[in-house]
């Protein structure tokens, strides 16, 4: 039972809600204008909840049943363009079909947000999570955002339109969700009131960039090399700039809602004093959390940071969080074939981060979690315990690790 | 909550009562880089007269595309915004249901407001088929899809798409020494296909901008009645079809004097052949296929062979088909058979 600190008009109601749910309660307090749902496990309860909530009424939007992912992509980018607030999403590989579309999106600087409910991409037939759907948009300029909690996912969903809707950016933010791990488990979560979200969160406006005929502009005309450089610099200025807009946001989220008061970017749990540290994102915490727990009870100096915002990435909060460790695990549930190392896709970036300072700690790189495959707590242990084997002797004798794989 | 409203009011765009009533005002004008003599030009140039100032056009990658909009010199007055190869109909669909959701909830004026998206042959008749077969079973939005069909990838270098006629020399199928004829197939009836397929949608159309004055009233009707509507342009293209670029108008009219190109409109649900078609379907002679082939180089290898062949397609649609350039199945002489008997025993009963 919750007791209501605040007027009950403006109360958070509390519902036993799965994070897409919780996503879609966000949809409606942010009244989106236009959604368009194409059926893609496990992604695609967030489209079942918003059916509901607009056969009930309680909320006003074109709902399009598109023909494909790459239909439904389009249709919302092309309602964006003319000045309505949009929601899409996909997952595995219904995200890679719309890529072209998904592509395309950052340079036309449309807001759209959109989920990515994690899964494998198939073949083979896998429903379960990984995070190399969502990893595709890594270097095109969608903000991406990976939650842990179907409260972090409601939250997210909100900032990601204020800031993705910030004249500043104008660029499209994507969430991504542990398919299952997060997308279908059910949590207490607690839904804020209209009137708060209306004071968090202003009506998107195009500006001049508007398409109506009340102002008649040619939007994406052929440029080539005259000046695709200018454009896509806009588009690192505007994802450079991203970085204090969502710091700004938060702080506004916390002012009103009470919520999110940490750090945006990353998470840190029992790592400021930590010998040797655990980094990932999305559900992940939930066992390495535990399983820090329990090595700290033996009284191993384990902690574990979890990166909240993979674009832009926050630089300078992975080097503090991670800086002062002897040796970190970077546990990616993706893998990226071939890469340096053989490391995986948040490994590669971890330690591309860590690159420039002056005493830097050991990254060791982790592929575990893959195709839905549940992270243990015998995982975290084992992963633990090389990383003190290095932090011990200072040498890496393998930076590479299958974990929790047979044969 | 405001009450959705189910389908917004079109503008009521009247024909043009002939050429000198025509328009003055252009909205698609200089600034563009097509080819001399380009027919899908002045197909935009007709369509963007038709619809008007209060239009917001989206055109997907294509010659109409790459040529029109050069930054700094667009030739577009009114707005327009590109879309993907393949997403004419999703652009148009989700343009429209942006403005429909705006205007309901009194974000911006309600005003009719006229939304086209166009897409070339392989934009259309290729990639895209499915957006556009999708985009035309909303009936809840107001929007036109033109083809603009000139009968190949031409911006890319004159490639063979799903709609390039039987055998025409393209650089994806060049005649050579062991092969004359490296393209097979016959081109697909989109607009027919169209029709018969999506029996909520109120219009789809064939056109011809040899024929301005007509092509400019069905985007006119097209945009007015309500709905999702296509039309499907015809438009001779110099560079691919190797002609001399004078000749562009007279290929318009001998492809539907030949019966090629039959102009027809499918208005909620009722055929209706239109201009010159319409008097061949009344039994008019047709020119033969010959004059209209002969004249375009890219059937330049061509045998009387080829042409014979070419001819007996083109006679088999205007006599075979059940709809001559619609709808290409016939019925069995039975079903036939039992269909009249029906039909007399129905005028008996009455």
């Amino acid at each position: 039972m919750t007791v209501a600190t605040k007027p009950a008009a403006a109360a958070d109601k509390e519902m036993l809600i799965s994070g897409c749910a919780a996503i879609a309660q966000a949809l409606r307090l942010a009244d989106i204008d236009v959604v368009t749902a194409y059926p893609i496990r496990p992604y695609d309860t967030v489209m079942q909840a918003v059916a509901k909530l607009i056969a009930n009424g309680e909320l006003d939007a074109e709902y399009i049943v598109a023909s494909s992912e790459h239909d439904q992509f389009e249709i919302v980018k092309h309602a964006s363009a003319v000045g309505a607030r949009v929601f899409c999403g996909s997952s595995g590989v219904g995200w890679m079909y719309a890529m072209e579309a998904i592509a395309v999106t950052p340079a036309l600087r449309l807001p759209m947000v959109a989920l990515v409910g994690n899964r494998a991409l198939d073949d083979p037939g896998a429903f379960g999570c990984e995070h190399n759907d969502a990893l595709c948009v890594r270097d095109l300029g969608w903000m991406l955002t990976w939650v842990d909690t179907a409260q972090e996912a409601l939250d997210t969903a909100l900032i990601a339109y204020r800031v993705a809707e910030d004249p500043r950016i104008f660029l499209p933010c994507a969430i991504g969700a542990d398919g299952a791990f997060l997308t279908h488990s059910e949590t207490i979560v607690k839904v804020p009131s209209k009137e708060k979200v209306d004071q968090f969160l202003p009506k998107y406006d195009r500006g001049d960039k508007l398409l109506h005929p009340d102002n008649p502009i040619t939007i994406a005309p052929q440029v080539n090399e005259d000046w695709v450089m200018e454009i896509r610099k806009q588009n690192d200025e505007a994802m450079r700039r991203a970085r204090g807009v969502i710091q700004e946001a938060f702080r506004d989220f916390h002012k009103i809602f009470g919520r999110q008061g940490g750090n945006p970017f990353v998470e840190s749990y029992m790592a400021d004093d930590a010998e040797v540290i655990l980094f990932g994102q999305g559900t992940l915490s939930m066992p390495v959390k535990v399983g820090v727990r329990k090595l700290r009870e033996q009284g191993h100096k384990v902690g574990f940071v979890r990166l909240r915002w993979l674009r832009p990435f926050p630089t300078p909060e992975v080097q503090e969080a991670l800086g002062r460790a002897k040796a970190v695990g970077v546990v990616d549930r993706d893998y990226s074939f071939g890469s340096p190392n053989y490391g995986a896709v948040l490994y590669n970036e971890v330690r591309s981060a860590l690159y420039d300072l002056p005493k830097r700690p050991h990254v060791i790189s982790f592929i575990c979690g893959l195709g839905g495959r549940e992270v243990t707590l015998d995982s975290v242990v084992e992963m633990s315990e090389i990383l003190l084997k290095v932090a011990k002797t200072g040498k890496v004798e393998q930076p590479n690790y299958w974990i929790g794989v047979r044969g | 909550m405001t009450k959705a409203l189910t389908v917004l009011p079109t503008q009521n765009l009247e024909p043009f009562k002939g050429v000198k009533k025509i328009a003055l005002e252009e909205y698609f004008t200089s600034g563009h880089r097509t080819c001399q003599g380009c027919e899908s030009a002045l197909v935009m140039k007709l369509m963007a007269k038709a619809a008007g100032p209060r239009t917001v056009i989206l055109g997907a990658t294509g010659c109409m595309y790459v040529a029109n909009t050069t930054y700094y010199s667009t030739s577009w007055v009114v707005p327009w915004m590109h879309t993907q190869l393949g997403a004419a109909g999703s652009a148009a669909v989700g343009t429209a249901a942006g403005l429909k959701a705006l205007m309901r909830k009194n974000r911006i004026k309600q005003e009719p407001i006229n939304v086209i998206a166009f897409c070339g042959d392989g934009g259309g008749a290729d990639m895209g088929l499915s957006s556009i077969s999708a985009a035309l079973t909303y009936p809840e939005y107001n929007f036109l899809i033109l083809m603009y069909d000139n009968e190949s990838y031409a911006n890319t270098d004159i490639q063979l798409s799903s709609m390039t006629p039987y055998g025409a020399n393209t650089t994806f199928s060049p005649p050579g020494k062991a092969r004359r004829i490296l393209h097979k197939r016959w081109k697909k009836n989109v607009a027919g296909m169209l029709a018969a397929g999506h029996p909520e949608c109120r219009y789809v159309a064939t056109v011809d901008a040899s024929y301005a004055l007509e092509m400019m009233n069905r985007v006119r009707k097209a945009l007015t009645i309500g709905g999702p509507t296509f039309i499907h342009s015809l438009d001779p293209c110099p560079k691919g079809w190797d002609y001399d670029p004078i000749q562009s108008h007279d290929l318009g009219e001998l492809a539907v004097e030949t019966g090629v190109w039959p102009l027809f409109e499918v208005e909620d649900g009722v055929l209706k052949f239109y201009g010159k078609s319409k008097s061949i379907a009344q039994g008019r002679k047709r020119k033969p296929v010959r004059e209209y082939l002969l004249r375009q180089g890219r059937f330049a290898h061509f045998t009387d062979e080829d042409i014979e062949y070419f001819q007996k397609k083109i006679d088999q649609m205007w006599e075979r088909w059940l709809i001559p350039g619609a709808v290409c199945i016939a019925m069995s002489d039975d079903i036939k058979k039992a269909l009249a008997k029906s039909e007399v025993e129905l005028a008996t009963a009455n």
